[in-house]
């Protein structure tokens, strides 16, 4: 009976509407949980270094390699096309104004994801599988301030660094395509950035989307680790839950951000 | 003068999603003691552990949980946690923090809840590994230890501020016969130094017998039978006559319910003709 089937479709598009409210009510609640319990990350500064150093100095060489290759693509393109119109003068500012204002911050947080977010989605939901979480709260430690507030600091200030060391050596791979393989004069190519590129617009503009997408893709790996259910397949669906999610949020936000900071400049 | 008894559970039910997992259980754990609840899986005897440790909070739950005098179900997260300090918990299979060595498992509820200097948190370490033999192993991280190996480290971690209640899921679970022995001398050995009561949830019978005061045995969400070790063996209730000499048959079946086995051979048969 055909209306009976649509009866069924009704219900399911509701129930997974529902849900959805459910879990996103859930995951603010979460969120607010672990910014509420932060201050033991702080107070014993040694938990939020060691995420610092598994969640960003881990990341580092993943970062280094890509920005270098996406820095000499830009040279490699933006020479190209640059020289058409006579301007390939311009190519250091292109290269610079195209990593820090998007490239840097984007890429860097889409690598982090696929990186560190995946990693603390996986490590968290282990610890719930083999049950180090329920012992955790059994000897009266709270995992929220213990194990998810340090791993949230240590992806936040390590999303920025990444960013900027990711747009740093992108710039450097330009430099070495444009100004060393193919020839554009190095005074040119440097005073041409150091014109076009404004400290409050771009770089702080970059500096305030690194630090967003770090808050956005740190909160989503940790929330997807601890609301995984706790089986091998529930720690597999909740790792690629945290890859596609931060990607889809960071192109989301990278946007929302965009319009408001570049608006008619 | 304290109760008498450290735990006392009365008319407690609670069910998962409507589904009843505990139909008005009593029990009495004395102080000093130790005492098994026993039953098959998924009788209820974990969810029971459970709630006694206030890991489960739920609006199906009805009756008592009373831990030396305060109702469980009553305490905020705060009181909740000022009493799990005084809780021990050894989980089926250890729940050692796998980025942690063995030395700073066992020290990390001292540096959790306590301001004692390096040194002392050091003696007392080494202290509690050596109760459970392991005194040799402080180096090692949990990937590098055996089942068996894993279990005492646990054990020297739920020990470490000398709690009153000590609570074991299924200690003996999985272990060969050696390290069975050695857990279960450890249990009783250290529930009678530290002067604490103990909890242990278990299947393993022989092993369980030989240590516990008492024994209170569950099937299907209530409490069946009750006794002490001797009690418990001379019982003639068929249910826990078939459990502790493992009997096949019995009031637990071996089969899992089904249609009659003649039915279904013939439905097969038919659907086969008619292909």
């Amino acid at each position: 009976m055909p209306h009976r089937k649509v009866g069924f479709g009704l219900r399911g598009i509701g129930h997974a509407m529902v849900n959805g409210v459910w879990r996103l009510g859930y995951a603010s609640r979460f969120f607010l949980l672990t910014l509420v319990s932060s201050g033991a990350s702080f107070r014993r500064i040694h938990l939020t270094i060691r995420e610092i150093y598994f969640s960003g100095v881990m990341s580092l060489i993943i970062i280094l390699v890509s920005g270098l290759f996406v820095g000499m693509v830009l040279g490699l393109q933006g020479y190209e096309t640059l020289q058409k119109y006579g301007s390939e003068s311009a190519l250091g500012s292109l290269v610079a104004l195209s990593l820090v204002r998007e490239l840097g911050p984007v890429l860097a947080a889409l690598l982090f994801a696929s990186r560190a977010g995946s990693a603390i989605t996986a490590e968290i939901g282990l610890m719930k599988a083999t049950e180090q979480i329920s012992a955790m709260e059994m000897m009266a430690v709270d995992p929220i301030s213990r194990v998810v507030a340090p791993r949230f600091w240590g992806g936040v200030i390590s999303m920025p660094l990444l960013a900027a060391m990711f747009s740093a050596i992108g710039v450097f791979g330009g430099y070495l395509v444009g100004v060393v393989f193919i020839g554009v004069d190095e005074g040119s190519f440097w005073s041409q950035m150091q014109a076009a590129v404004d400290f409050r617009q771009d770089v702080v503009n970059g500096v305030i989307k690194s630090v967003t997408f770090g808050v956005a893709v740190t909160a989503i790996a940790l929330f997807e680790g601890y609301d995984a259910p706790p089986t091998a397949e529930g720690v597999s669906h909740a790792t690629t839950r945290t890859v596609v999610t931060s990607a889809l949020v960071v192109l989301g936000l990278d946007f929302i951000l965009t319009a408001f900071m570049f608006r008619g400049v | 003068m304290p109760a008498e008894n450290l735990v006392e559970i009365s008319d407690l039910s609670f069910a998962y999603n409507k589904r009843p997992i505990l139909k008005g259980i009593n029990m009495k754990i004395p102080r000093g003691k130790i005492v098994a609840i026993m039953g098959l899986s998924g009788c209820g005897k974990t969810t029971t552990l459970r709630l006694i440790g206030g890991a489960l909070k739920s609006r199906s739950a009805t009756g008592s949980v009373k831990v030396a005098g305060q109702e469980v179900r009553d305490l905020d997260q705060e009181g909740l946690y000022r009493m799990r300090r005084k809780m021990g918990m050894l989980f089926q299979f250890g729940a050692l923090f796998t980025d942690l060595s063995v030395y700073e498992n066992v020290a990390f509820q001292m540096r959790e809840h306590t301001d004692l200097p390096e040194s002392m948190i050091r003696d007392l370490v080494l202290m509690k590994l050596n109760a459970v033999g392991l005194r040799g192993a402080q180096n090692l991280m949990p990937s590098e230890l055996s089942g068996g190996m894993a279990r005492r480290v646990a054990l020297a971690r739920a020990i470490s501020l000398d709690p009153m209640l000590m609570m074991y899921d299924e200690p003996f679970a999985g272990l060969d016969p050696i390290s069975l022995s050695v857990i279960g001398n450890l249990i009783r050995h250290l529930n009678d130094a530290l002067g604490a009561t103990s909890i242990v949830v278990t299947h393993d019978i022989q092993e369980s017998l030989k240590i516990v005061d008492y024994v209170y045995f569950m099937s299907e969400g209530v409490v069946v039978a009750e006794g002490t070790a001797d009690e418990i063996k001379a019982s003639k209730l068929p249910f826990v006559h078939q459990f502790v000499w493992g009997e096949i048959d019995g009031p637990v079946s071996f089969h899992y319910p089904s249609p009659p086995y003649r039915k279904d051979l013939l439905l097969e048969l038919e659907t086969a003709h008619a292909a």
